[in-house]
């Protein structure tokens, strides 16, 4: 009895999944039907995306989605996601396209379609008070530096440059501290670090005189088997790259061009 | 040989033991086993001295001590502890004198340590306070009329009569609560104080070896407390009367 209906819930698992899968096998054709391109993006990371004061969803990675749809000739809808839900609503047919600061991990390339080249490289960095200027990552031997829980580089900081970190969970928290001076400056994500210095309360204490480290690439994603999909997402990322449409907005939007995307477009010009 | 015996184990069953065979995850976990040992042990001795001033102080003919005492008991034992900790570290820290470090830096004079240390010491020091005041009103009236009669003063009724029969009446509520203090000390974890769950999170963190860790985590408390209830015990039966005191 229970054999038998455990393999009917296997049989009905199977059928649910072969249906998903071919419902997404064409989700180019599905997009130009109903002329609405659904993109997964950051709400929370300025200035890659972020809500504007009107509460629209804006920035970098919003005008990426804005130029695909228009390329499609269909209208966008911006989906607000998360990192722990991005690869889930991309598999679950929520989103058609995910750019939403996505770091390259190999894990993650099993579960989604990366679309090569990857469109965007993150590097790590050190937001240092401007009592402090420190050129050289070996300088910071016995410092106190604030970090995030659950970051990759805290580690390789310590036992490479000798730095004590004192991590904290979330932005907040580490920013506090690093206000109320129990660190000489917070490590992390260069483009989060720039995005900080661009507020004034911040740029007029703090400022980044270390050289970027551990270069990190973003990819962009679509749902596993949207070969479709993947290949012109892929020429139209050589397209960015050759018309230097990323650098450009990293300047719009007050950041330093990250030296991968003047490579890039550099390369594909 | 040790460390050979855990990297075998990992390549064989994939169970990634890496304080045992990689040198930086071991210190770590070690210094992480040591900060709790010092949080648990200091916060312990400091609870029951608050416990037992706070009751001493709660008996008192000075309405505005005797009000304080209470205002503090009730704030401590009505907020959650990791509040406490954020609000001492952030809120009170902010307030506080600073000094430049060797980096130029104004740093604040009272470190996260510090900061763990007073605030789970004041939480667990209010819940002292009302379990030594549950022993000391079981402590049987004739008791005290009888020093009184012999002509002992308030404070020598209140240290050798009142406290060696309400500590003994006390102490398997007392108990309970230096073990959940113990429990506790994982919330500084929050305030970067490098405890056995922050250098166990570090750890998991660079190993993805989260399953591992909660289980060595586990145990390491059931092993810490256990040795604390262990000494609970004996002291419970070195103090023990012969008879009783009822």
């Amino acid at each position: 009895m229970i054999k038998k209906s455990l393999l009917a819930a296997a049989a009905l698992i199977a059928a649910i999944g072969s249906h998903a899968a071919t419902a997404a096998a064409d989700v180019l054709d599905k997009v130009k039907e109903r002329g609405v391109l659904v993109v997964g993006v950051k709400t929370d990371y300025k200035p890659f995306g972020f809500r504007d004061a009107s509460g629209a969803i804006v920035g970098i990675e919003p005008e990426l989605a804005a130029d695909v749809a228009k390329r499609l000739g269909v209208k966008l809808e911006l989906v607000p996601v998360i990192s722990s839900n991005r690869m889930e609503f991309l598999k679950q047919g929520k989103i058609d396209l995910m750019i939403a600061t996505m770091s390259d991990k190999p894990e993650r390339r099993e579960q989604v379609q990366f679309i090569e080249p990857l469109y965007y490289s993150d590097a790590v960095n050190i937001l240092m008070s401007k009592k402090v200027n420190l050129t050289d990552w070996k300088k910071l031997k016995g410092a106190p530096v604030c970090g995030v829980t659950g970051t990759f580089y805290n580690r390789p900081v310590e036992t490479d440059y000798g730095a004590k970190i004192m991590a904290y969970d979330g932005t907040d928290k580490p920013l506090a501290a690093l206000r109320q001076g129990n660190c000489i400056g917070l490590l992390f994500d260069q483009s989060f670090i720039q995005a900080k210095l661009t507020e004034p309360e911040w740029s007029k204490d703090f400022h980044m005189p270390l050289p970027a480290i551990m270069e990190t690439p973003w990819a962009m994603a679509v749902a596993k088997g949207e070969d479709k999909f993947a290949a012109l997402m892929s020429d139209v990322t050589k397209d960015w790259m050759k018309t230097g449409a990323i650098v450009s907005l990293e300047k719009k939007y007050g950041i330093a061009p990250t030296a991968y995307s003047l490579r890039m477009h550099e390369q594909y010009k | 040989m040790f460390a050979d015996l855990f990297q075998s184990l990992y390549r064989a069953t994939g169970i990634n033991l890496t304080i045992f065979y990689d040198a930086y995850d071991g210190a770590m976990f070690l210094r992480g086993l040591a900060t709790t040992v010092e949080l648990s042990v200091v916060t312990l001795v400091l609870s029951l001295v608050i416990g037992v001033v706070g009751v001493w102080w709660q008996s008192s003919r000075f309405l505005p001590l005797r009000a304080a005492i209470d205002g503090f008991v009730v704030i401590f034992r009505t907020t959650p502890p990791l509040v406490q900790i954020y609000f001492f570290y952030f809120g009170l820290g902010a307030l506080l004198p600073k000094t430049p470090n060797a980096f130029g830096i104004l740093e604040p004079m009272v470190g996260g340590m510090t900061w763990a240390i007073l605030s789970l010491s004041l939480f667990a020091g209010a819940f002292n306070i009302e379990i030594f005041r549950s022993g000391i009103e079981a402590v049987p009236r004739s008791m005290i009329e009888a020093a009184d009669a012999l002509g002992f003063s308030k404070l020598r009724i209140f240290v050798y009569v009142v406290l060696p029969l309400a500590f003994r009446i006390c102490l398997p509520s007392l108990n309970n609560n230096l073990v959940n203090l113990v429990k506790t000390t994982n919330l500084a974890y929050a305030i970067a104080v490098p405890e056995l769950l922050y250098a166990s999170q570090q750890i998991w963190n660079d190993a993805t070896n989260v399953p591992e860790m909660m289980t060595v985590l586990l145990v390491t408390y059931v092993g810490l407390v256990g040795i604390l209830v262990r000494t609970m015990r004996w002291i419970e039966a070195r103090l023990a009367i012969p008879g009783g005191i009822r």
